[in-house]
């Protein structure tokens, strides 16, 4: 790669320890996708959960956070992923201390490095959106997407060491969707019918992702009759990513880019109401004991946290089972000024600031809890959760809502 | 003569080990009980099987970012699998070899889970770009 003086330096160890870390990682994976030299980037977004970190990676950010302090402080504005633990109700969902204590050194590690604890995947409903041509490193393949496809900024999935390099040297390896080249179509689908809900967008998602299957696939989606929304797109684009490790989509019209092929486009792959409901069918377990329900996968937006408040309203949820509701620590504070909180609470549902069920030692809580069978209108939740021993069914926000009040899958 | 396989660059450390082989895709998060060291995703051709220092032969990654982080506490607690071969992965396989230490390569002239064979001893040596087939010569 090519470094500029101060690239040099930063490796040379002469602006310390955790800077020359940093580019040291960033060089040895740039050459690995054969990255000409490094582009600023504007901010990062650092994934840092204590499940994927252990003890090790805490130990790590425990030693970069040792450096003095102008040596181990980000370039740039640096925020985070969501992390496993809310310290108000990690006992009530089967945590345990251990867990809490890991939880409270990682964040006084990244706190010392000058990160912002935001906690959210929704970063860019919440915190900041990026613009058309930003370069940035965020951390979490649903913000990618997003960023990438909504928005038209560039970005590679940054994973957690990654992102913090970024914010500590200010720039990335350019490769990938930071390349004008990467960035063209590859794939058609054109819908023949248009999903009607959160849980059938990432339904479309799954199915668009799974036909895709590969980091340098970008699909362009055909067949819209209206914008969707952001939490549309949101859901959309978390389940591609998931099940395809996707990161750029198009749809002619809606997403901030032109979708331009390499050569001629392929012929389209049509996608509506048979191979969504085929989709869901895969999940399906009628008549099944519920134990918990999670609306999580990405954080909810501030919309999406009044239509769960909306459902419970005035029912109660099953003794048996269980209901979580996960946002960003914004949106908490202001479903809790605005009374959804207590709204959704009054239910016996539970909502969580800060975390993504998923991130949160969703094998640990399940053994604690006695907890199998798992609904959500989540697609990216779905997928994740087979390999935590989960048997986890996808339904509609109020499918899901009715079948915690009757504490089984309906 | 061992059988020679050329591929991109790769990163980590020269190592020697045993080949489990899948046309799967795999993520640390996603497919592993990272306590008991096994593929738990039911769904995966792999389910049930020890991943721990074996040379992981797979198709691709999934989505998700944690293995980023993962593979380098997996290697603290001496639970992860000795070489990752892949035809493609995405940056987060890439970051979290960097990062744990752990030898990847992808990028050959073929499908890698056609070259190789569960049961095959393998040297990679990912400076170099290439792979060893040490215990058959065809």
């Amino acid at each position: 790669m090519r470094l500029t003086d101060e690239e040099r330096a930063m490796l040379a160890g002469e602006l310390g320890e955790p800077r020359r870390w940093a580019i040291a990682h960033q060089i040895e994976v740039g050459a690995f996708f054969d990255a000409a030299d490094f582009v600023a980037v504007s901010h990062a977004h650092i994934m840092a959960d204590t499940e994927s970190l252990g003890e090790a990676g805490v130990r790590f950010l425990e030693g970069l956070a040792a450096a003095p302090e102008p040596e181990r402080r980000v370039r740039v504005p640096a925020i985070t992923n969501p992390r496993g633990i809310d310290f108000a109700i990690y006992r009530r969902l089967g945590q345990n201390a251990a867990m809490a204590a890991l939880e409270k050194r990682a964040i006084e590690a990244l706190s010392a490095c000058g990160v912002l604890m935001t906690d959210t995947c929704i970063n860019y409903q919440t915190i900041m959106a990026p613009l058309r041509g930003e370069h940035v490193a965020y951390g979490d393949t649903g913000s990618v997407i997003y960023a990438n496809s909504v928005l038209g900024a560039r970005s590679n999935f940054e994973g957690g060491p990654s992102a913090l390099s970024a914010a500590l040297t200010g720039r990335t390896p350019r490769y990938g969707y930071h390349l004008d080249t990467t960035r063209r179509a590859t794939q058609r689908f054109r819908l023949r019918a248009n999903p009607r809900d959160l849980s059938e967008w990432g339904a479309l998602g799954a199915l668009v992702g799974e036909a895709c299957g590969s980091y340098g696939e970008v699909p362009v989606i055909e067949g819209l009759e209206a914008v969707p929304g952001s939490d549309a797109l949101k859901h959309f684009g978390a389940a591609l990513a998931s099940f395809g490790s996707v990161a750029l989509f198009h749809m002619p019209g809606i997403t901030a880019e032109q979708a331009v092929f390499a050569g001629p486009p392929p012929a389209a792959v049509p996608i509506g109401a048979a191979e969504i409901a085929a989709f869901r069918a895969r999940f399906e377990a009628p008549g099944d004991k519920l134990d918990v329900v999670v609306f999580a996968a990405p954080q909810l937006s501030l919309f999406e946290i009044e239509a769960v408040a909306g459902a419970l309203d005035g029912r109660r949820v099953h003794p048996d089972t269980t209901v979580i509701v996960a946002t960003s620590p914004e949106i908490k504070h202001a479903a809790d000024r605005m009374g959804l909180t207590a709204r959704i609470e009054a239910s016996g549902a539970v909502v969580a600031q800060g975390i993504c069920f998923y991130q949160g030692y969703a094998r640990e809580m399940a053994e604690a809890n006695g907890w199998t069978r798992l609904m959500t209108n989540s697609a990216k939740l779905v997928n994740i959760l087979g390999g935590y021993g989960y048997q986890s069914s996808l339904a509609s926000l109020e499918l899901c809502v009715d079948s915690a009040v009757a504490g089984k899958v309906l | 003569m061992p059988i020679v396989l050329r591929c991109h660059q790769g990163v980590g450390p020269a190592v020697t080990g045993t080949a489990l082989v899948a046309a799967d895709n795999f993520s640390a998060r996603y497919d592993l009980d990272r306590v008991r060291g096994v593929f738990s995703r039911p769904s995966h051709k792999l389910a049930g099987e020890s991943y721990v220092d074996r040379i992981l032969v797979l198709d691709g990654a999934k989505g998700g970012v944690a293995t980023a982080w993962m593979l380098h506490d997996m290697r603290a607690r001496g639970i992860v699998p000795r070489a990752l071969i892949f035809n493609r992965v995405n940056p987060i396989l890439a970051q979290g070899a960097a990062f744990g230490g752990v030898a990847l390569v992808d990028r050959f002239a073929g499908d890698v889970t056609a070259f190789f064979r569960t049961g095959d001893m393998l040297r990679v040596d990912p400076a170099a770009g290439l792979v060893e087939i040490l215990n058959r010569d065809r």
